[in-house]
């Protein structure tokens, strides 16, 4: 018995001496560790899913807590949750709509394809082969590599045969955008009026038409048309700007590739070049009467 | 000079032919847990030397002063598991306080050694082996450095192994275990050796 109660004794006092060595330790060897960094960790996503570009939530935590990185670093959590950090960090609320990814090729079937690519399914890999098996050295391969990345399931290979985003499940969290090796993913607003140029080939007029049926070719007819002053031929492709387009689809009807998303019909394009006739001789009669007028 | 032969006898068995993974097979869980690149292999050989050497200071005087004094040499597992755990802790909040790079660089594998069974090995290893404090701690600190020893060469082999055109089914941990199992083959070579 005595055995039992001396190793009790000895062992617990070693156990309690230990035990407040330590405590007296965390005291002293304290690292004082920003409270705002877990306030700040609460309001991200939680997914860890890299879209940030930090290694997994804490770090993006402590990137934004530091200042290296915005307050709506993380896309996945939200406008809401963009305010609450904002609020934590002292700063106003950033605003702007709802943005979700978006693929900036309607190639696919369209594309003329330069050999058949029999190797890994894998977009980096094809990109290896004669640099990829496309004519268009800008369009989406359609091998997946942004679908694995996607970890919301909002990526899908559609049936064009390239990769579409579900806007719905979409969170704009980037993580795509970094995997595809063309870089053909863009954040866009979710707003679905709003007209978005589906090919990201620079090339011009006869270059970036013999190579796919639906590429743009920087002809500017759309940048013409536009009464926003929305969209612009840059680089030899006409690009968008989300914030100043309307949704008026003007663009889409005078677009002679088809190029530009919501794609418009053979009879709307056949109704609104009708309208711009009888607009344009309505025009020209106006000024020959004015014309007439004056000379009288 | 006795003493300087008995240590050097002692760190060359620690290191060659009684090497804790080798030959006693202890500290397996890291070896293989931590050794797919160099880099870390190097970290966590290091942070093992570290916390082996002063685990075989502390376990032996809290042994030779506490555990025998009281006639509790049964209790000695217990006592230096606790003992163990009290130092990484320690340590743990030591480093990231004085010595922050340290740290990061050892990052997780701090805490991973305190349930690592060489550590534990090498301090019931000093009181089975009736080593004195400072043979005990030449004990452990080479210890520590055959485990360093070990698990660089694993690690620089299981580097090349990745261009190795083996099976597939043997991808990752049976390919790692054979490659251990020759390692320790080889080091058996060791066994012989006689310094004097």
């Amino acid at each position: 018995m005595g055995n039992v109660i001396a190793a009790l004794l000895v062992l617990g006092i070693l156990g309690a001496l230990f035990g407040l060595v330590l405590s007296v330790a965390s005291k002293i060897f304290e690292v004082k560790k920003d409270p705002r960094e877990e306030a700040i960790l609460s309001h991200l996503a939680g997914a860890n899913c890299g879209g940030c570009g930090f290694p997994g939530c804490g770090g993006c935590a402590a990137a934004i807590l530091a200042g290296t990185a915005p307050v709506t670093a993380c896309a996945p959590a939200g406008p809401e949750n963009a305010a609450a950090i904002a609020k934590i960090m002292g700063q106003e609320a950033p605003t702007g709509e709802r943005q979700v990814a978006f693929v900036r090729c309607n190639g696919g079937t369209n594309a003329v394809k330069r050999y058949e690519y029999v190797g890994v399914k894998d977009c980096i890999s094809a990109t290896k082969v004669a640099a990829g098996p496309l004519e268009c050295a800008f369009g989406c391969l359609g091998f997946g590599s942004c679908v694995n990345a996607c970890q919301f399931g909002a990526m899908s290979i559609g049936p064009g045969g390239t990769a579409v985003v579900d806007p719905d499940k979409c969170t704009n969290c980037g993580a795509c955008m970094s995997a595809c090796p063309r870089k053909l993913i863009v954040s866009v607003p979710a707003n679905e009026k709003k007209v978005k140029v589906a090919c990201a080939n620079k090339d011009k007029g006869k270059a970036a038409m013999s190579v796919c049926k639906a590429s743009c070719i920087g002809c500017g007819l759309c940048q013409k048309e536009c009464k926003k002053d929305a969209i612009h031929v840059v680089d030899g492709v006409a690009v968008v700007d989300g914030e100043k387009c309307i949704g008026c689809k003007l663009c889409t009807k005078v677009c002679p590739r088809d190029a530009i998303l919501p794609i418009a019909t053979a009879e709307e394009k056949e109704k609104y070049k009708a309208i711009k006739k009888a607009q344009a001789e309505k025009a020209k009669a106006a000024a020959e009467a004015k014309a007439a007028e004056s000379a009288q | 000079m006795d003493t300087v032969f008995s240590l050097l006898a002692i760190s060359l068995g620690a290191i060659l032919s009684n090497n804790f993974i080798f030959s006693q097979f202890l500290g397996i869980c890291p070896f293989l847990g931590v050794s797919k690149k160099v880099d870390t292999a190097v970290g966590m050989g290091f942070a093992v030397t570290f916390v082996m050497g002063l685990a075989s200071a502390i376990t032996w005087l809290v042994n030779t002063f506490i555990l025998v004094k009281f006639d509790l040499m049964y209790m000695q597992t217990v006592a230096f598991i606790l003992v163990i755990a009290s130092l990484v802790q320690f340590i743990e909040m030591f480093l990231q306080k004085s010595m922050p790079t340290l740290y990061t660089a050892l990052g997780v594998y701090l805490p991973l050694i305190t349930t690592n069974c060489a550590v534990l090995g090498v301090a019931l290893l000093n009181i089975q082996n009736n080593y004195s404090f400072i043979e005990s701690v030449v004990y452990g600190i080479t210890g520590g450095l055959g485990f360093l020893l070990a698990i660089v060469l694993f690690a620089s082999i299981r580097e090349k192994l990745i261009f190795a055109d083996y099976p597939k089914c043997w991808d990752g941990f049976p390919i790692a275990l054979v490659t251990a199992g020759l390692m320790a083959l080889a080091f058996m070579g060791f066994s012989g050796l006689q310094v004097w």
